[in-house]
């Protein structure tokens, strides 16, 4: 299954949230499109990003990579990015690599986008 | 013997059938079903590796997996063809077993910098998933080795 990926405008409590839903597999092969995607985010100025992960099938360090790179850039613009995930296999690569400590990760997306901590 | 052997090019694109046909042939193994997302993220942590070192030392020879049904276990071999290309991430990677193999020298286990950065996340991914993992360096090049137990299939009367 290849990539696919879509984006969306919500207004929440703390402003304008973008919401990328990602479905299918992000690894080596699938993950450049995904880094695209969030360069350009950020290059047109939604610095506060909510990236849905419940449709994502596989990840790998391929892609948590991505993820880290979205992060930077959007914290040099004061901005966020949050996950939402609630599947167990996803959320393993996340514990066992320690970036649970990184990133917020939401059980829905309106729970991110109305997070303002 | 390997049960199944596998040569892929070293292209991204590739990575993802090697995942499908390493999990297909650990399920006939009899691995356990809840483990068998373990084998496919594994295995394609081992070959994204493989992958990475071939394309940027730009080496044309496939990368190699070999899948094996022994007795009380699968086992995986993940071969890429750079030499020393093992030893230096593994041994910074908790949990790795990091062996050198003949004629590695340490003048060859040089890789530029952010490569390494993205081999050791794919190794720490590999250590934290797999409990029998071990980093062989060598002069013709480097083999990841991951082994999981199997369940025997139920004898049908």
């Amino acid at each position: 299954m290849d990539l696919s990926l879509s984006t969306r405008n919500v207004s929440g409590p703390g402003g304008d949230r973008t919401v990328v839903e990602v479905g299918g597999e992000i690894d080596v092969y699938t993950a450049p499109k995904l880094r695209e995607q969030l360069v350009e985010l950020v290059n047109d100025g939604s610095y506060h990003l909510v990236v849905d992960m419940e449709g994502v099938d596989f990840l790998d360090s391929t892609g948590l990579g991505v993820l880290v790179g979205g992060l930077k850039r959007v914290r040099a613009h004061e901005g966020s990015l949050r996950l939402v995930c609630n599947q167990e296999r996803i959320l393993k690569i996340f514990r066992i690599t320690g970036l649970t400590k990184v990133f917020p990760i939401h059980t829905s997306v309106d729970e991110a986008v109305n997070a303002t901590d | 013997m390997a049960t199944v052997e596998l040569r892929f090019s070293a292209q991204p694109e590739h990575v993802r059938t090697a995942r499908l046909v390493a999990a297909a042939v650990a399920r006939r193994a009899g691995v356990d079903e809840a483990v068998l997302d373990e084998v496919r993220l594994a295995v394609g942590e081992a070959c994204t590796r493989a992958v990475g070192l071939h394309r940027s030392n730009g080496i044309s020879a496939p990368v190699r997996v070999a899948l094996t049904e022994e007795e009380k276990s699968f086992s995986i071999e993940v071969g890429d063809e750079v030499p020393g290309s093992g030893g230096g991430a593994a041994g910074s990677v908790p949990g790795v077993r990091s062996t050198t193999g003949p004629g590695a020298g340490p003048a060859e286990a040089e890789t530029d910098t952010e490569a390494d950065g993205e081999d050791e996340m794919g190794l720490a991914v590999i250590s934290g998933l797999v409990d029998d993992v071990e980093v062989v360096t060598g002069a013709s090049g480097g083999t990841i080795r991951m082994s999981w137990p199997t369940t025997p299939a139920p004898v049908s009367s």
